[in-house]
């Protein structure tokens, strides 16, 4: 990860070829599951293909001149930004905070906290259908309010209620992966170093700011990073079940986008231009989080 | 001793009467069939192979249901690239532009003609036909379930509000006011945003284009025009009767889709296609008395036919000829009348034949409930010959166009803009669209 992990032990292979055999069929998953399909995209990103394989055409960049030209396409990135953005603030929020109760042993916290995992084995059309219904504005749990305030909730035709909707469905989604690696990060937090900050009469909020949320630190480091990483690329069972990316567009994140002109549209090679464009984004966001927040987290 | 001298006899006499018996299963002739009809639809399609296969002993077909239109052409492509597609395949309406530039099929009329299956291709309702058929009328790929849009009513709701199914919008916003006159906490008019029916087929009704070069068929130059028809005014009264509370949206994404409040008697009105007509009669509550009718349209327009909607069957390229024997004559027994018969009676969907609609019509099918009132979708299909404008919608990457269509009509719903933006800024965008498919197929022609 870093420079400061040179002291990490390591193991050493003196015969290199066994090194290279273990390692070989991890490598051949990755190249078959990873590189290959990369480098067909990045092919087809490049040249006008037609759906059915009857042949295709040199396009250099004219694939991601027509996207980044397209004023929609710009707004597919902001909107994918807002969910990345909110969904990741409110799941690791949520998180961090049924965590701290967890790690406080409060009674009852072991059922809560295998209650607290559950969310994550749910997969994510099912999370959208269960918050369809409740995001409901004329049957749902929210129709109960629409009753009393009439047309306060309309995510069909309202595009930042969908995207509300669709963020709290992810976020809630994600709270389960982020409670797990918080609670660890908490429980491997020595037990005497919080024991003595309550006998020098710090509060529980004073030791949770001065003790615990920095030596959590490398643990919420990691959490951000696959939190951003997994609303960019792994959004699209929820979109596709609650919204469709709609209402005029305000929910179609960019991985939604890529399903639809490819797969639906058989427009391949746009499609390929839009993942090719995703993952660099991805990689960029990446880059940055390595580059000027992991400079803060102190390892221990 | 003897008794396992017996029993060795016995088993070996065993194994190769299994032998025999594997060796006449591998005789016939296998070919694989994917549809994209799911659900109880999906078993009746798995029904029509089954009794194929007991029809013959030559020939065996496989039936792979991919769960939706969008998936088999999905899974179909994918599986082509890899040159493991079936022999057959269902492929939606919007989908048959993409599907002829391929040139990766066997058009079924000369696939007919080369294994000597004669066919009456006059037979074919020409709403049907034209729809899959090249150019020069040589039809690409055999109808099969086929269906048109037609408006839902409930007859009870209309009697109390002292109304008649409409035959012009103008009488069909009358007859709103009505409903909602009768009865103001009711739901008039179920409605959920469908280029099927608000611009495809409201386009045919009316005999007006959605694109030039005749709706595409003349050419890959097409441009979408749309945004300067009737059309816009359909658009705009809708947004209007939406304002003014006599509509109310209903999609699966808000919770219930129009089909569905309809048969749960939530709205009077609603529109869809007749292949539904047997959804409703299983879902519908208990007495909800309804009834169907052709689309309304609007004063001063004649009226034109409407055009198939659902999919057609296509025979891929690449099999061998004992596979397109096979395939050959799954279609030739799916175009009997006693199949035709079994196919429209089990499904809402329609016969493509006029040969199948008359027999049933003389044997009084539609003269009772559940399949009365079905003869209102041949109606409007068979109400004119089709026109240059009326023989379907020919147009690459439509399913493209049909989400740019959407998502523009939302916005207009929501207010975001007009109606008239919101078109103009979806056509353009389809236009677009179809820039892009004339590029990735340069120099190629429509069949």
């Amino acid at each position: 990860m870093s420079s400061r992990g040179k002291d990490m032990r390591r193991a050493y292979f003196k015969n290199n070829w066994i090194a290279a055999l273990v390692v070989a069929p991890q490598l051949l998953i990755i190249f078959v599951f990873f590189y290959w399909p990369t480098s067909q995209a990045l092919y087809w990103a490049f040249t006008f293909e037609q759906p059915w394989g009857g042949g295709n055409e040199w396009a250099g960049f004219e694939n991601f001149r027509m996207i980044l030209t397209d004023g929609r396409y710009w707004d597919s990135i902001r909107v994918s930004i807002v969910y990345a953005a909110g969904a990741t603030v409110l799941s690791m929020g949520m998180a961090l905070i049924l965590a701290v109760f967890a790690d406080r042993q409060l009674r009852g916290y072991k059922y809560y906290r295998i209650g607290a995992i559950w969310p994550y084995a749910v997969a994510a059309p099912a999370v959208g259908l269960a918050f369809r219904f409740i995001f409901n504005p004329s049957a749902g749990i929210m129709s109960y309010v629409n009753a009393a305030f009439p047309g306060f909730w309309d995510p069909i035709l309202n595009g930042d209620h969908a995207l509300l909707m669709v963020i709290i469905a992810g976020a809630w989604k994600q709270v389960a992966y982020n409670f797990i690696f918080f609670l660890a990060g908490l429980q491997s937090i020595p037990r005497s170093l919080i024991e003595a900050g309550a006998m020098d009469g710090a509060t529980v909020l004073r030791r949770m700011r001065d003790i615990q949320l920095p030596l959590l630190a490398p643990t919420f480091f990691f959490v951000l990073v696959i939190n951003i990483t997994d609303s960019f690329t792994d959004s699209f069972g929820i979109v596709d079940t609650m919204t469709a990316g709609g209402p005029a567009r305000a929910t179609n994140l960019m991985v939604y986008k890529i399903y639809v002109d490819g797969f639906q549209g058989l427009d391949y090679s746009g499609a390929a231009a839009q993942s090719i464009i995703l993952m660099f984004l991805v990689i960029a966001l990446t880059v940055i989080q390595f580059r000027y927040i992991e400079r803060k987290v102190h390892y221990t | 001793m003897g008794t396992i001298m017996k029993s060795t006899f016995v088993s070996v006499f065993a194994v190769a009467a299994a032998l025999g018996g594997a060796a006449s299963a591998q005789d016939k002739i296998t070919f694989e069939y994917w549809y994209g009809l799911g659900g109880y639809l999906g078993d009746v399609v798995q029904q029509t192979c089954d009794r194929f296969n007991e029809s013959q002993d030559t020939y065996q077909i496989t039936c792979v249901g991919q769960d939706g239109y969008a998936t088999a052409v999905q899974n179909t492509i994918a599986a082509f690239r890899a040159g493991k597609h079936p022999t057959v395949v269902q492929a939606y309406d919007a989908g048959t532009a993409d599907l002829m530039m391929s040139g990766e099929f066997y058009p079924v009329q000369k696939m007919m003609a080369d294994f000597d299956i004669d066919i009456d291709w006059d037979n074919y309702f020409p709403g049907i036909s034209n729809y899959y058929a090249a150019s020069n009328g040589e039809l690409f790929s055999m109808p099969f379930n086929s269906s048109t849009p037609v408006m839902y009513y409930n007859v009870d709701d209309f009697a109390a509000a002292g109304i008649e199914a409409p035959q012009t919008w103008e009488a069909f916003e009358d007859g709103l006011r009505a409903l909602k006159a009768a009865n103001p906490e009711k739901c008039a008019y179920g409605y959920a945003p469908s280029t099927w029916v608000d611009l495809e087929q409201f386009s045919m009704a009316h005999g007006i284009p959605v694109a030039s070069q005749n709706n595409g068929y003349d050419g890959l130059d097409a441009e979408y025009v749309y945004n300067t028809t009737q059309h816009v005014k359909h658009m705009e009264d809708i947004k209007r009767w939406l304002d003014e509370g006599l509509l109310e949206i209903k999609t699966s994404q808000g919770g219930i889709n129009s089909r569905d409040a309809f048969a749960q008697n939530q709205c009077s009105i609603y529109f869809g296609s007749i292949a539904s007509h047997a959804t409703v009669h299983a879902s519908a509550v208990e007495g909800l008395n309804w009834d169907v009718a052709m689309l309304p349209i609007y004063e001063g327009f004649e009226r034109t036919n409407t055009v198939v909607g659902g999919a057609s069957l296509w025979v891929l390229s690449g099999k061998t000829e004992d596979e397109y024997r096979g395939a050959a004559e799954y279609l030739k027994f799916l175009a009997t009348p006693e199949s035709e018969k079994f196919w429209v009676s089990n499904t809402g969907y329609i016969p493509v034949t006029r040969a199948a609609f008359e027999q049933l019509t003389a044997e009084g099918f539609y003269d009772n409930a559940p399949y009365k009132g079905r003869e209102v979708a041949m109606k409007s299909l068979t109400f004119t010959d089709p026109t240059p404008l009326t023989r379907g919608i020919r147009l690459g990457g439509f399913i493209q166009a049909r989400s740019e269509w959407i998502a523009e009509v939302e916005a207009g719903l929501s207010g975001q803009k007009s109606m008239q933006e919101a078109l103009d800024t979806a056509a353009a965008r389809s236009n677009d669209v179809l820039r892009r498919f004339e590029r990735t197929y340069k120099g190629k022609q429509l069949p």
